[in-house]
């Protein structure tokens, strides 16, 4: 089976902040990493075609570092890497971003499963996957932890709120993968040194056929207006000593403040 | 002249550092408290291919010589001592198999060692041969297609929990050191024993177990190079060994020195960071300067041995010099971070405990200065 | 924006016939037509295996956005059959919306058997509730409901549409969203009008809580939002008050539809209380030490009425089912009070609880990041600590 998976390279988030001043993120010396719920995504369309047999295509849509994250996939064990790279899809929502990614992955063509994860790190949103797969017309399960494959039924196990769900669907289908999937593997120097000499493929909007008035920009109806700093808690109580005594305070004061 | 890393080494060095941050140092403290072997981390050296970064392609490693091993070593000792120490006992058996060994031994002792499949070790103190290398009492007689070994062998590093271990052993006592044989010794052969695990001041998760041989068979093909010509071995084993306990007290002195420079400059006594204190400062200032000096040291060596140059003075150079500085930098950070350093909440006073060690194994101080100085007027000669 | 037939594509199958949920396609001369039913939501498009159905996406600037008018909620109904929480927040919040933009609030309800839930949402605030009962909508799948929703949203072209942020509604939203190339901010937890343009002002976290980013949707129709649970304040229930119930009538082939619920599998663990939806939760992390005592933590979730939340390191050491999971690669939570025992604090888990109304943090590390977000930090042994507030709380009820 031929799986294609779409990653994105993030910024750790745990490291990025607003500038007081300016109120404009602060991305320099954020070290970039792949989206962590992608690397579920790879692990388990690594693991399908070791299983199975078949080619595990990875790609990505974002600036030339993001060839890095790929390595990074192709060190986890994917067989091809695509970069999707054009000053034209700069500035992509989700809705344009997944008109992309689907306009790759129809280029591509021979595809049983597209696998994702369930969101990206730096957004959160959610919203690619089935956005991918409305433009390709083609089911979608999201939030997946399980995953099996038996000819051309895929059963997903979903994780929802509080509870799973397992669904059945013909491939193709587009699956987003939770975090609780699967321990990703870690590459060792020997996969890491290969990747290093594997071909990056890198395609502009020439390489596909997509309409420039939705892609980037002019494809994207949502629009960011303002980036600020959350307001954090203010100052704390802390009580340390007698854990009667802590406890009870603590506890004297979430019924005061009616909370409890 | 070019002290910067290769693209694969940085490579390497980032991958490391991803896997102590996220796996080594979380664990470091448990894993000496709790006092066992930790499985858990050798698994993740050979999932990352760590197990053999000197050994050539053809047997399953990464060809990246000696320096690079070196760097690898001071990481995973910065992330968590044992890991690195276990990392550093197991080339004592990869590499005079590697150095000496035959090609049907390397295939079948060389190859699993560096995938990582077995652990080594490397046995050559004993009760009474410690600094003294040539007093091994352990006897080999020939009788037949093997060896009968018998004796007793101390202290040593990854001591059961190792499946290959090379030992060094005599064929003929009235020939000295002359006499003395290596031999790869598989756990599980009839009359190989492990006897106590050593009590320690630290490093409770790193085994120094006793070795007992009572009439253990060996068969003749695991005779490592030639017979006789077992100190030569040993010799060159050690000087492995050195570099590897400079890199491992480098490593363990980055360590207590970031704990003690975060320390100090979160610690306000009569209202500053003790950071603003000159006192506190000139420790930081000696204690840099020392893990720097230190870290040249055993990577000039290391690169030497790369080169195929004779490194073995700078190797007793770095292994006697890191060794001291780490004894004198962990005491500073414990200092440094005054009453809660000298508790188990803090891991400075677990690295000033390991830290002495370094200045003990794989010759004293005193032997490697004998051996600098030897080297030294041998140079000098007027 | 349109559809159309590419007619000599057609070749006469009828597999579109099924797919129609509103029963608009007639077959005229061998050939599919579009009858005055037709709400160009598109599933159509998707049965069509030659390509013959043509769904025309509209580019920016070209949407008449006068001809949008009012503001939607989209339903969840929660396991049970009841009106989840996070619908009542939602009218509860469109009703302050649609009074700035002097508009009304409808609620769409799909669902099986669920008659008297429009009853609930008028209760809560809903003035015109869209009933679409069917048996294929018995449990949320994504593509009857993507399907049925994108025709009611492109017949009665309301102008902003809200659902909750939860795995539904995000969902759903995002298919319904690419679908008809409308603009979607995910997990919003501020929503306001912008007095001037009459636009939906969405601010969202992103970057794991670091940044808020306010966003609009200027050109397209309708201004569509997720909504995080828990943050918007529903009104007070009433039910004297009534609303405009609309049956929308649709036709749904089971055989239709692409995937199928082979089961539905209950966490057991803890408490009932969803998570996401809990006014307390009691989260355990590795300073647990052992997965038996999560029982402490249970023991203290019980007695609050509240649920059982945990950190990644705990679910990742398989002491607690991924459910619980709370943070950046779990859930992303906003109780009224949030207690985390033994747990540390690492940014990807403050991400998924920071925003919570108070926090009892109880670590014996004293510079646990855990006590940054904190209002009530303890520290010390979780073991004494947990116990004593267990005894402090049945001590003060008791009397």
């Amino acid at each position: 089976m031929n799986i294609i998976v779409c990653i994105k390279q993030v910024p750790d988030t745990s490291e990025v902040q607003i500038d007081p001043e300016t109120n404009t993120i602060v991305r320099e010396g954020v070290p970039a990493i792949i989206n962590p719920f992608d690397e579920n995504a790879i692990e388990a369309a690594v693991q399908l075609v070791e299983e199975h047999g078949g080619t595990v295509t990875v790609i990505s849509m974002g600036p030339p570092q993001a060839e890095d994250a790929l390595r990074e996939a192709l060190a986890m064990g994917a067989d091809e890497a695509i970069l999707i790279s054009d000053r034209c899809f700069a500035a992509s929502d989700t809705l344009a971003t997944s008109y992309v990614l689907s306009s790759a992955i129809r280029q591509i063509g021979d595809y049983d499963l597209i696998l994702t994860g369930k969101q990206a790190f730096d957004g959160d949103t959610a919203q690619v996957p089935p956005g991918i797969a409305e433009h390709l017309g083609i089911p979608q399960v999201t939030f997946a932890i399980g995953l099996e494959v038996d000819g051309k039924a895929l059963t997903v196990r979903r994780l929802l709120e509080d509870e799973f769900e397992v669904t059945q669907v013909e491939m193709p289908a587009v699956v987003s993968c939770v975090k609780q999937m699967n321990e990703p593997r870690r590459p060792g120097i020997k996969a890491k040194l290969a990747a290093k000499k594997k071909n990056v493929q890198v395609w502009d909007q020439t390489c596909m056929d997509v309409d420039a008035c939705l892609c980037g920009l002019d494809g994207s109806p949502t629009r960011v207006v303002r980036t600020f700093a959350p307001t954090r808690n203010t100052e704390g109580t802390r009580f340390e000593g007698e854990p009667k005594e802590t406890a009870t305070a603590v506890i004297e004061a979430l019924i005061d403040d009616k909370i409890i | 002249m070019d002290f910067s890393f290769t693209e694969d080494q940085q490579m390497i060095v980032d991958a490391v550092r991803e896997l102590g941050e996220e796996e080594l140092a979380p664990r470091a403290s448990e894993i000496a408290e709790r006092g066992e072997f930790p499985w858990e981390n050798v698994e993740l050296l050979r999932e990352m291919d760590l197990c053999g970064v000197p050994v050539p392609e053809d047997y399953g490693g990464l060809d990246m010589g000696f320096l690079t091993w070196g760097v690898v070593g001071e990481l995973l000792s910065y992330y968590c001592s044992t890991t690195g120490a276990i990392f550093g006992a197991h080339m004592l058996a990869q590499y005079p198999i590697m150095q000496f060994g035959t090609e049907e031994q390397k295939q079948k002792y060389l190859v699993p060692l560096t995938t990582g499949e077995s652990i080594g070790a490397f046995g050559l103190t004993e009760p009474n041969a410690g600094s003294d290398a040539g007093a091994v009492a352990t006897r080999a007689d020939l009788k037949g297609d093997k060896y009968i070994l018998n004796g007793t062998k101390v202290f040593i590093s990854n001591g059961g929990e190792a499946e290959v271990y090379v030992i060094i052993a005599n064929i003929d006592p009235s020939k000295g050191t002359r006499g003395q044989t290596a031999f790869i010794v598989e756990k599980g052969m009839p009359g190989f024993e492990f006897g106590k695990d050593e009590k320690k001041m630290g490093w409770d998760a790193l085994p120094n177990r006793e070795l007992i041989f009572q009439d253990c068979e060996v068969p003749v093909e695991n005779v490592l190079y030639r017979t006789g010509r077992g100190f030569r071995v040993a010799m060159e084993t050690l000087g492995i060994g050195r570099l590897g306990m400079a890199v491992g007290a480098v490593g363990l002195a980055q360590a207590a020195f970031d704990a003690a420079i975060v320390y100090a400059q979160q610690r306000e006594q009569f209202g500053q960071r003790i950071s603003e204190f000159q006192a506190i400062q000139f420790k930081l200032a000696d204690m840099a300067t020392g893990i720097e000096a230190s870290r040249l040291l055993y990577q000039r060596a290391a690169w030497l041995k790369d080169q195929g140059e004779k490194y073995e003075k700078l190797a007793a150079m770095a292994k006697v010099y890191s060794s001291e500085m780490v004894s004198r930098v962990t005491s500073d950070a414990v200092q440094i971070h005054g009453g809660v350093g000298y508790t188990r909440d803090f891991p400075v006073e677990r690295y000033m405990r390991e830290a002495k060690l370094f200045e003990i194994v794989e010759g004293t101080s005193e032997i490697q200065r004998g051996i600098i100085a030897n080297r030294v007027l041998r140079e000098h000669r007027i | 924006m349109g559809i159309y037939i590419d007619k000599p594509k057609c070749i006469g199958c009828e597999l579109c016939i099924p797919a129609c949920p509103y029963g608009a396609i007639d077959m005229v001369d061998e050939k599919a037509e579009f009858n005055e039913n037709c709400t160009m939501c598109g599933a159509c498009a998707y049965a069509c295996p030659t390509g013959a159905i043509v769904l025309e996406m509209a580019g920016k600037g070209e949407v008449d956005t006068s001809q949008y008018e009012g503001l939607w909620v989209v339903g969840e109904i929660g396991p049970e059959g009841t009106l989840a929480p996070v619908t009542a927040e939602l009218i509860g919040e469109g009703r302050r919306l649609a009074a700035d933009l002097g508009t009304d609030v409808s609620v769409v309800l799909m669902g099986h058997e669920i008659a008297d839930l429009a009853d609930v949402a008028a209760g809560y605030g809903a003035d015109r509730v869209f009933l679409v009962d069917h048996p294929t909508l018995g449990r949320y799948r994504t593509q009857p409901f993507t399907d049925v929703l994108t025709g009611l949203i492109n017949k009665h072209k309301p102008e902003i549409v809200l659902i909750g942020a939860t795995t539904m509604g995000r969902d759903l939203a995002s298919r319904v969203a690419a679908r008809i190339r409308a603009g979607l901010t995910a997990d919003c937890t501020e929503l306001s009008i912008q007095p001037e343009t009459r636009l939906l002002e969405q601010t969202r976290p992103a970057f794991g809580g670091n940044v808020m980013a306010t966003i609009l949707c200027e050109y397209t129709r309708p201004q569509m939002a997720t909504v995080r649970p828990k943050v918007m304040t529903p009104m007070e229930f009433d039910d004297s008050r009534e609303a405009e119930v609309i049956q929308v009538p649709v036709e749904i082939d089971e055989g239709s539809i692409a995937t199928r619920i082979l089961e539905v599998i209950k966490d057991e663990t803890g408490s009932d209380v969803n998570l996401t939806e809990a006014d307390i939760i009691v989260s355990g992390g590795r300073g647990l030490g052992d997965p038996k005592h999560f029982a402490l933590i249970e023991e203290l979730a019980e007695l609050l009425g509240g649920a059982v939340g945990a950190s990644r390191a705990t679910v990742d050491a398989g002491w607690i089912p991924a459910t619980h999971q709370v943070g950046q690669t779990g859930k992303t939570v906003h109780p009224k009070l949030y207690i985390a025992c033994g747990i540390s604090g690492a940014v990807q888990h403050l991400a998924g609880m920071s925003s919570s109304d108070c926090i009892v943090a109880v670590n014996k590390d004293p510079d646990a990041p855990i006590f940054n977000v904190a209002h009530y930090g303890i520290v010390g042994d979780l073991f004494e600590v947990v116990p004593a507030m267990i005894e402090a709380f049945k001590q003060r009820r008791g009397e």
